[in-house]
């Protein structure tokens, strides 16, 4: 079996008992995906699978042949960093930076499920198009533990990129 | 803890009280801070503009490399099993199938671990941090229900992992006391912090209690609580020709790699220990077994070795912070002066470390009291080594103080500000030192303006949204300042052609607190270059002295190093620019530092560039290593950092449940050296002083001594959706006898928030719950 890991095709486990977390920390030596708790309570391994967030603690890595993996070290398209990357740089969303990848991979997961329109415990409709409110942002990214406090600039970073206040232009746009 | 450890922890103390009596009689220019540090008068340079850090985009990028993410050659991974009994003997150990599973390379158990010396319990010398007086992995002896008890390598941590599973352990178990209620019946003892009592009297309290015309008197329960960094604790270790390295998350990288020397019986050149990142760790990443059991199993393996507990494991293996009980009484005058003073309580350890929470050291200089007992007791329990927790005395202390002023408050009919502005001390009320910096008033003033306390309803359970009660709270926040000897610093000046730059190395350790960018702000600043033009080394025990992000001292530390080594580097300059240079015939105090070289202080005009001296010289670079002064300006002063917290709080009145709706920090910590990172810094705090308010419990079984929620699903920490926005603002008051001005700020944040919380929720329900933490069921 192999998979694709940041747009390169890498091979799966020995192993079938080996965690898709483990897999690309030990085999693969992409450490920028962390290990916080090894069973899903705190986000730090979250990566994305075809677009989607998940925990990758809790995933076996021969559950995904096929899939296409993208971890913080493949955010950014270029040398340079994803604007997300830089937005908590700027907003300092981070301290001691060992839950950031898992903050920032989940960001991306959930500003998509948030376009696809899908509610969360905080939404006032649950049919309606999601607007990502600093509410809506806290409850979908509640699963991302930070010990160090950052969660202001977190949110900040997540908002200034993923739902910029309107501005002069887009503000027009929408009267118009 | 033997009572020889005790008596010579007494010894230190009295030789430490003999220096107290002169200290504060000495001039004040004879002591470190008695001349303010010339870069306090420095007012529109880099110190004091928000700076992002310098380690950001290493860290956005998943590239900066912790304790866990180094490797070696043919390195092996470990695991721990731990005992499941709190006191007793291991008779019997089966590992036939653990042996024969795949893949294992070792199973070590005391029986064939190699010999070790016991470490030195944290603060039994100066270089000891070791979690407790305990042997590790050479008898049979249970200690705590969880110790590690044996340890397997294999090729591969789902292997080890598996092995590990697979051993079987017989106890002997002996009597033990894992009760609150039987360490009381065993007996109270008074506590002793760094070899000094926690214990004060000033005048008579009980009487001036007893005659008091408005008194509060109520005991106030703290939990056990957790660190819960989000990077569990690793080392990754090798013996390489003799000697051991280990790439560590430690927060104490020195004394951390002599004291596991003194273990190994190893010279002190022949350990290093590293620590370039640190995952977060609010007092615990220092020194536990799991490092010493990795460097024996990597010893006796002959093989590299990963060592990274699991979450579980680190609470196994990794202490917290101890509970306590505390009574506080106050006694007031009709018009709200403070007469009597009373914290008391107690605190548990165990048998075998020496760490009272010493919850009584924020009360020490909080108010004027003429009458004023403070008291620390301890009881002893078989259980895992307690140890430092972010603000450990403070955070709880300002719980039980500041609710009971709140208090005080109610029964008076004074509002909560004005007293505590009433009761404000002109001097060390337990000491009797002149306080070194202290504008806790403006930062009151501050805070209530900004906040809006006077919106407050005065009478609890009036304001109400729906189903809400909202309410109003507030509370002192304070920490010491704190200055820790043996600091050093290396200062390399390099030069290209005309371009300088500089090398600033400090043993000191970067969790996320900013410190190397701080280091390199401060740096620039004082050898008068660009930030550019510096870098920063850290987290090795390679580099000279000891530094520990401990105490929130390491700012000031490294401060005070920096100060010594840029003073030795201007003196080594002067040599090297010789009798051509403009500066020839001037002493090093004359000469500062400004634009990328040395000036004459009262003439500036009179200069020449590093570039100019060094190419005349004909040197490429200069090195000069300095220690900093003795801390004695803690003996000399009354040094505190200082804040006003004021919260808002929504009480669900159906379901009880609490959430923080508005929070501000206004604190009074000297001069902000980078905002950015400050403000990042107090938020923390005060994030954490929520948790402790709301949820955060180790939960303890009292039968048998085992943590029964040792896991983030079960300790709950506060989420993004717990945490609103938070307002943080600041005096900027620079205090004239520390370095730079500055405080350190690690713990301050968290003092005060738990007693803001509950008497934000007293406000808002006609409830007061004094027992953390403010629980739904405590509100129905």
């Amino acid at each position: 079996m192999s998979f694709v890991v940041n747009g390169n095709a890498v091979p799966g486990p020995a192993d079938p008992r080996v965690s898709l977390l483990d897999h690309l920390r030990e085999t693969l030596h992409l450490t920028g995906t962390k290990k916080g708790c090894n069973q899903g309570a705190c986000g730090a391994c979250t990566v994305l699978v075809d677009g989607e967030r998940i925990l990758s603690c809790l995933a076996l890595a021969v559950q995904y042949d096929g899939r296409e993996i993208t971890t913080i070290e493949g955010l950014a398209e270029t040398a340079a960093l994803h604007p997300l990357q830089a937005a908590f740089i700027e907003h300092d969303g981070f301290q001691c930076g060992y839950c950031t990848p898992g903050q920032i991979c989940s960001a991306i997961g959930m500003a998509a499920e948030a376009r696809r329109g899908v509610p969360s415990h905080v939404s006032a409709d649950l049919a309606a198009d999601v607007i990502l409110t600093r509410d809506e942002i806290q409850e979908r990214m509640s699963g991302n533990l930070c010990r160090c406090g950052a969660h202001n600039g977190i949110i900040d970073a997540i908002q200034a990129t993923m739902a910029p206040a309107p501005t002069a232009e887009t503000s027009a746009e929408l009267a118009a | 803890m033997s009572i020889i450890d005790t008596a010579k922890q007494a010894a230190q103390g009295l030789m430490q009280g003999a220096i107290e009596k002169l200290v504060p009689l000495a001039p004040d220019s004879w002591i470190p801070g008695g001349r303010p540090d010339p870069l306090i008068a420095h007012k529109h340079g880099l110190i004091g503009t928000p700076v992002s850090r310098r380690d950001g985009a290493l860290k956005v990028k998943g590239e900066a490399g912790f304790a866990a993410e180094f490797r070696f050659d043919d390195m092996a991974y470990a695991a721990l099993a731990y005992a499941t009994i709190p006191r007793g003997r291991i008779t019997a150990i089966d590992s036939a199938a653990a042996d024969a599973a795949p893949g294992v390379v070792l199973v070590m158990t005391h029986l064939n671990a190699p010999r070790m010396n016991t470490p030195g319990v944290f603060g039994s010398s100066p270089t000891a941090v070791g979690p407790a007086d305990l042997p590790i992995l050479q008898d049979d002896r249970i200690h705590w229900n969880g110790q590690p008890i044996a340890c397997v390598l294999a090729e591969t941590q789902e292997q080890a992992d598996h092995a590990a599973s697979l051993l079987g352990f017989t106890y002997d178990a002996e009597p033990s006391t894992t009760s609150l209620e039987g360490a009381k019946a065993n007996g109270r003892e008074p506590g002793l912090f760094m070899g000094q009592p926690l214990h004060n009297r000033i005048g008579d309290a009980d009487a001036a209690l007893a005659t008091a015309p408005h008194v509060v008197d109520q005991v106030y329960r703290t939990p056990r609580h957790n660190h819960n960094p989000i990077e569990p604790h690793a080392a990754t270790i090798a013996w390489i020709d003799g000697a051991l390295v280990i790439h560590d998350a430690s927060q104490m990288v020195t004394a951390q790699a002599q004291t596991i020397g003194e273990i190994f019986d190893l010279e002190p050149d022949k350990v290093r220990l590293t620590s370039p990142y640190v995952g977060g760790g609010f007092g615990c990443k220092g020194l536990w077994d799991h490092q010493i059991i990795g460097a024996a199993a990597a010893k006796l393996a002959g093989r590299p070795v990963r060592i990274t507990l699991s979450r579980e494991g680190v609470y196994r293996v990794v202490g917290g912070r101890s509970l306590t009980e505390q009574r506080v009484a106050i006694g007031a005058t009709a018009e709200g002066r403070f007469d009597a003073l009373v914290h008391t309580g107690l605190s548990i350890m165990t048998p075998h470390n020496n760490m009272p929470e010493p919850f009584i050291l924020g009360t020490r200089a909080a108010y004027a009291c003429p009458n004023i007992s403070l008291q620390v007791d301890i009881a002893r329990m078989n259980m895992l080594a307690n140890t430092f927790m972010r603000a450990p005395g403070e955070a709880v202390g300002t719980f039980a103080l500041e609710c009971a002023v709140d208090e005080l408050a109610v029964d008076l009919g004074i509002d909560p500000v004005e007293l505590r502005i009433l009761n404000e001390p002109d001097k060390d009320p337990t000491s009797g030192l002149a306080f070194s910096s202290r504008h806790i008033v403006e930062a009151w003033r501050n805070g209530a303006d900004h906040f809006g306390w006077a919106d407050r309803s005065v009478e609890p359970a009036t304001r109400r949204d729906g189903e809400w009660q909202i309410g109003m709270g507030c509370a002192t926040g304070t920490y010491p300042y704190y200055r820790m000897p043996g600091a050093q610093a290396r200062i390399t000046l390099t030069r290209d052609g005309d371009a300088v730059r500089a090398l600033i190395e400090v043993a000191a350790a970067e969790m996320g607190m900013g410190t190397s960018t701080t280091t390199a702000i401060v740096g620039a600043e004082r050898l008068g270059l660009s930030l550019d033009q510096v870098e920063v080394g850290y987290g090795d025990s390679s580099i000279p002295g000891a530094i520990m992000a401990g105490g929130s001292q390491q700012t000031a530390a490294i401060g005070a190093a920096v100060i010594a080594a840029h003073n030795a580097l201007v003196a080594e300059l002067l040599k090297l620019a010789g009798n051509d240079s403009p500066l020839a015939g001037l002493s090093a105090d004359t000469v500062g530092s400004e634009d990328a070289g040395l000036a004459k202080i009262d003439d500036p005009t009179q200069r020449e560039s590093y570039a100019s001296i060094l190419t005349r010289a004909q040197r490429d670079s200069v090195t000069v290593t300095a220690a900093a002064a003795q801390p004695l300006e803690l003996m000399h002063w009354s040094m505190h950092s200082h804040s006003a917290i004021f919260c808002e709080v929504r009480v669900n009145a159906v379901t009880g449940e609490t959430r923080v709706s508005r929070i501000l920090g206004s604190f009074d910590c000297g001069r902000i050296l980078n905002p950015k990172t400050a403000k990042s810094q107090f938020r923390g705090g005060i994030i954490m002083g929520l948790g402790m308010a709301l949820m955060e419990e180790t939960q303890f079984d009292e039968r048998n001594g085992r943590i029964m929620n040792p896991s983030l699903a079960e300790y709950h920490i506060p989420v993004h959706l717990d945490v609103p926005e938070i307002d943080v603002i600041w005096t900027d008051i620079a205090d004239p006898h520390t370095p730079m001005g500055a405080h350190g700020i690690g713990e301050i944040g968290i003092t005060g928030v738990a007693a803001a919380v509950a008497n934000a929720v007293y406000n808002a329900t006609g409830k007061r719950v004094r027992d953390l933490p403010i629980t739904l069921d405590k509100l129905l």
